[in-house]
């Protein structure tokens, strides 16, 4: 673990100040964390790093350095003895402590959408059946606290951001750009006095609506879903979005930019109680002029993933929040006449740590030369059960989906080599 | 030196004049479209109508309830513009049908937004999405605007339904050049060389047109229905020769080869359709034979499955649900077996299924009983019209439409409908796309609520101004009680009840705030009513 310098330690006393109105929450997951001698509780959020477009395996988390399919990208020790990394990615190699590995990720798609939809949910495409994506998942199984706010968040969503699916839309992610902007439809336009007589109004035309027919009007929870959205508007939770009262310093270790500005405020919405973040980062379908595409994203990356983990770490969180960082797929070994890496769902890699996850293991190798088939692979059904495992979610939960066909949570079980 | 400053100013004034007019044209009011009476009078018709209504009475009868009144004429009309154009209607269109005798407005009013073009546009993507599913799909292979507007001018121009589905399975040609072509190539796969996928498509062909979901076979034999792998995999042999080239789709040669799933060896299947063996042409390609056999007029699920997926575009809810499960364990309802005959026997004619529909007595049934609770039994018998969610776009639509007195259509200004057309995407994207299924019964979401209450739209288009309804209700009505009343026929389609009248007559009186301001408050209140979100 990187020593805590002077300035982390001026840093941290004045997050002190600027918790002070999570308290209740801070107290409510204090009592949950696990009294001395019992075994660890379980982690309470994922924040999952989304990396659209499939970012490539040989230039971030499974280097080949001297190889030929490296084609001169080379690679950096870590704070893991015996693991490299890719040399884009100096300063999350400063904490790769903190992390697992998997380098042998297998996924039978190969299209965005499709890939984007099975690693997601754990699940290939089918017509007979949508499947909830991970987040949607844990908001379900685990209890929803006092959060006033949507406790699954998307943050700089691409166009398939988290979904519900056979749980029911009120799963699917809520989407928020970048932090530096307000959260988008939470401010009224309006003088408080007109608010308030507007709502008014809607009571009247409600009643209106409600004779001869009250309990099916009822039934469709409309004016429950609107009190819930009011509540939210004026939810003091909802200043978990806004990262600028955080110290100027460490929003400059996240990185001046929208996904670094994006991992703080994941890190700050987990911490009022919301179970998943997912924080896109798109721009990694390099089909041509990989390495230097690549390099542009690393630089987005590293400073953000880095800061993110000593950040939690510091507050003594990272023990209750899962960090995932994935993409839809990984790239081809061989380069392309466009200097581009094509599509590869056929061993790349995914990078887990925090809650619940042994930090330390690496699992599964690529083939060095690009040809056989990965060691050790690992489907996508594993790890979503392994992520599920991680937060206290039971993988083979039965559910029936709404043509009364029965599923599991996720197809596999999970790894222990990965687990605590 | 005054001539010239006049000659200045008649310029500015002229130009702008002319822009003006050129943005924003006067409009005449429109003349009322053609619609045919007799038709709906004809005795062939009235028969089947009279059918559907005696298999309702029937059912009720035997389950003891007393079906719902008729609603009014305006609901009726609401209930039918959401289905077939995706909006509320406009105030122009109310106040035309108001003039007509109540007993030509049903007339009209169906035949006045079956010509409208909104209508084939509209049902052209409920189409397509039963069809190709909302995926993107392969960029380089899939055209999905080219696939939708090409449905769209079929609808237009009339093209019966079973010549609109053989042209989607058995088309050849170049996906851009052949829109239809595009059914197949969105199952095409990166990684088998592009070719398309036979399982993909045969489950697709199955579940759009057939109403089966045969493709639960592709992995094992149905547990309830009697259908095998083996049907399924036949079914999907029809797509074994379908490559994609240069040329685009066409058939080729070569077998479709299935795995077994125990022992992974692979082995040849034959075409060979599940059912209906005899009406399985000899001739053509394989796409052709099997395009032929689902669209024969014998063929016991085609009509059977395009009828109830009509039925719940037009009533929310299909007859037998979910809509692509025709073999659930429950029996078929008189009224879809009924309606299927005629489909089949009539050449797939949707423009007459959809009178029929519209015609029958269950459709102008009210959502409200008076005396008595209403119960899950009444909806399910169809004593009551059922009370549904309304789909993202036609939340969307009317918002759009009711922030407009005239009708925003194919003839409204090209500037008017750009705008349009990209608020609404706009709005889509943030409310949230119900994607494929349909017919889901769930409730709102809160980011639906928020876009409702705090959204751009809602601030730009609801603030009083010389172009916006609120605006112009405010200038142009004589008092308040018909401002008020012009309101809630644009936003809900109904004049205020008594107590709304009393309630907001007394707001209305307080001057503190102007007229207009007061009508921006009430159309939001309107706007975010559980009654505008829902069809009732």
């Amino acid at each position: 673990m990187e020593p805590l310098s002077r300035r982390h330690f001026l840093a941290h006393a004045a997050f002190a100040g600027a918790a002070a109105w999570l308290t209740p929450l801070s107290e409510l997951l204090a009592r949950a964390a696990a009294p001395p001698g019992k075994p660890r509780q379980p982690a309470q959020s994922i924040i999952l790093l989304w990396m659209a477009g499939g970012p490539s395996q040989l230039e971030t988390f499974d280097p080949h350095p001297g190889k030929e399919i490296a084609y001169g990208t080379g690679a950096i020790s870590t704070a893991l003895k015996g693991v490299q990394l890719a040399e884009g990615l100096p300063r999350t190699a400063e904490v790769l402590d903190s992390f697992a590995i998997i380098r042998s990720m297998v996924s039978k798609e190969g299209d965005h959408e499709r890939g984007t939809y099975t690693m997601k949910t754990g699940f290939r495409p089918d017509p007979t059946v949508v499947h909830p994506s991970i987040g949607a998942v844990i908001c379900h199984e685990l209890p929803s606290l006092n959060t006033e706010i949507p406790r699954h968040v998307s943050i700089l969503p691409d166009q398939w951001p988290g979904r519900g699916g056979y749980l029911g839309e009120q799963y699917d992610a809520f989407k928020t750009d970048d932090p530096i902007n307000p959260v988008p439809d939470t401010q009224s336009f309006l003088p408080s006095s007109r608010e308030a007589q507007r709502l008014k109004h809607l009571d009247v035309v409600e009643r209106a609506f409600q004779r001869g027919r009250k309990s099916r009007a009822e039934a469709t929870l409309h004016r429950e879903t609107v009190a819930a959205a009011r509540r939210m508007m004026s939810s003091e939770q909802l200043k978990a979005f806004d990262v600028s009262s955080e110290p100027l310093a460490l929003r400059r270790e996240y990185g001046d930019t929208p996904f670094g500005r994006a991992c703080l405020a994941a890190r700050r919405l987990t911490e009022v109680g919301v179970r998943c973040v997912e924080v896109t980062l798109s721009g990694w379908d390099t089909h041509a002029n990989n390495h230097a595409l690549t390099a542009g994203r690393l630089e987005i990356l590293d400073p953000a993933l880095a800061a993110l983990i000593n950040d939690l770490r510091r507050r003594d969180l990272l023990d209750r929040t899962l960090v995932v960082v994935a993409g839809e797929f990984g790239r081809t070994p061989r380069l392309n006449p466009a200097a581009g890496r094509d599509h590869w769902p056929n061993g790349f890699s995914v990078a887990l740590a925090g809650g619940g996850i042994r930090a330390g293991t690496v699992l599964g190798e690529t083939d060095p030369e690009g040809k056989a088939a990965p060691k050790d692979p690992v489907t996508v059904g594993e790890l979503h059960a392994t992520m599920m495992a991680a937060v206290g979610v039971d993988p083979n939960k039965l559910n029936q989906t709404p043509i009364g066909r029965t599923v599991r949570f996720a197809e596999g079980k999970p790894l222990a080599a990965l687990l605590k | 030196m005054k001539l010239r400053d006049l000659l200045f100013l008649g310029l500015i004034f002229s130009g702008v004049f002319t822009l003006g007019a050129n943005l924003m044209p006067p409009r005449e009011p429109k003349p009322m479209t053609s619609y045919d009476v007799a038709a709906y009078l004809d005795p062939s018709f009235r028969s089947v109508v009279e059918r559907l209504d005696a298999s309702f009475r029937h059912e009720w009868a035997i389950e003891n309830l007393t079906p719902a009144k008729r609603a009014d004429d305006l609901t009726i009309a609401r209930r039918l513009s959401l289905a077939l154009v995706g909006t509320v209607p406009s105030l122009e269109e109310i106040r035309q049908l108001e003039y007509l005798p109540s007993e030509e407005r049903l007339a009209w009013w169906i035949d006045h937004l079956l010509q409208d073009r909104r209508f084939a546009d509209y049902f052209a993507e409920r189409l397509a999405r039963a069809a190709v599913g909302t995926e993107d799909g392969p960029f380089i292979f899939f055209r999905r605007r080219r696939l939708v507007s090409w449905m769209s001018d079929e609808l237009a121009k009339g093209t019966t339904y079973d010549h609109l589905v053989h042209a989607l399975i058995a088309q050849d040609g170049l996906w851009t050049d052949k829109p239809a072509t595009n059914f197949v190539s969105v199952t095409s796969q990166p990684d088998m060389k592009n070719q398309p996928n036979p399982i993909r498509l045969a489950g697709r062909v199955t579940r759009a047109f057939l109403g089966l979901r045969l493709d639960c076979a592709e992995c094992h034999n149905h547990p309830y229905a009697h259908w095998r792998q083996s049907d399924f995999q036949g079914l999907a042999a029809f797509f074994g020769q379908t490559k994609i080239g240069f040329t685009g789709v066409y058939d080729g040669d070569g077998e479709f080869e299935a795995t077994d799933k125990t022992t992974q060896n692979k082995f040849v299947v034959p075409p060979r359709v599940p059912f209906a063996t005899e009406l399985l042409p000899h001739e053509g390609t394989r796409r052709q034979q099997l395009a032929a056999w689902v669209t024969h007029p014998k063929n016991p699920y085609f009509a059977k499955a395009t009828v109830n997926r009509i039925w719940a575009l037009l009533l929310g809810r299909p007859l037998i649900d979910p809509v692509d499960n025709l073999d659930a364990e429950v029996p078929v309802p008189g009224a879809l077996q009924i309606l299927a005959d005629d489909f089949a026997e009539t050449g797939f004619d949707l423009r007459r299924l959809i009178r029929l529909i519209a015609s029958t007595s269950v459709f102008h049934l009210d959502s409200t009983l008076e005396d008595r609770e209403l119960t899950d039994e009444d909806e399910r018998a169809w004593a009551v019209f059922p009370l549904t969610r309304l789909r993202p776009e036609q939340v969307a639509g009317s918002v759009l439409q009711s922030v407009s007195v005239a009708t925003i259509d194919a003839q409204s200004h090209l500037l008017l409908r750009l705008i349009r057309f990209g608020d609404q995407n706009d709005f889509i994207k943030r409310y949230g796309d119900s994607g494929e299924d349909e017919f889901e019964s769930g409730g709102g979401t809160i980011p639906q609520r928020l876009l409702l209450m705090n959204g751009k739209l809602q601030r730009e288009r609801l603030e009083a101004g010389p172009f916006t309804a609120t605006g112009r209700i405010a200038t142009l009505s004589p008092n308040t009680a018909h401002a008020l009343e012009t309101a809630y026929l644009c936003v809900l389609t109904r004049r205020p009840t008594d107590e709304e009248r009393a309630y907001f007559e007394q707001v209305f009186a307080d001057k503190q705030q102007s007229l207009a301001k007061h009508l921006e408050d009430l159309y939001w209140a309107l706007v975010n009513s559980t009654e505008f979100s829902w069809n009732h």
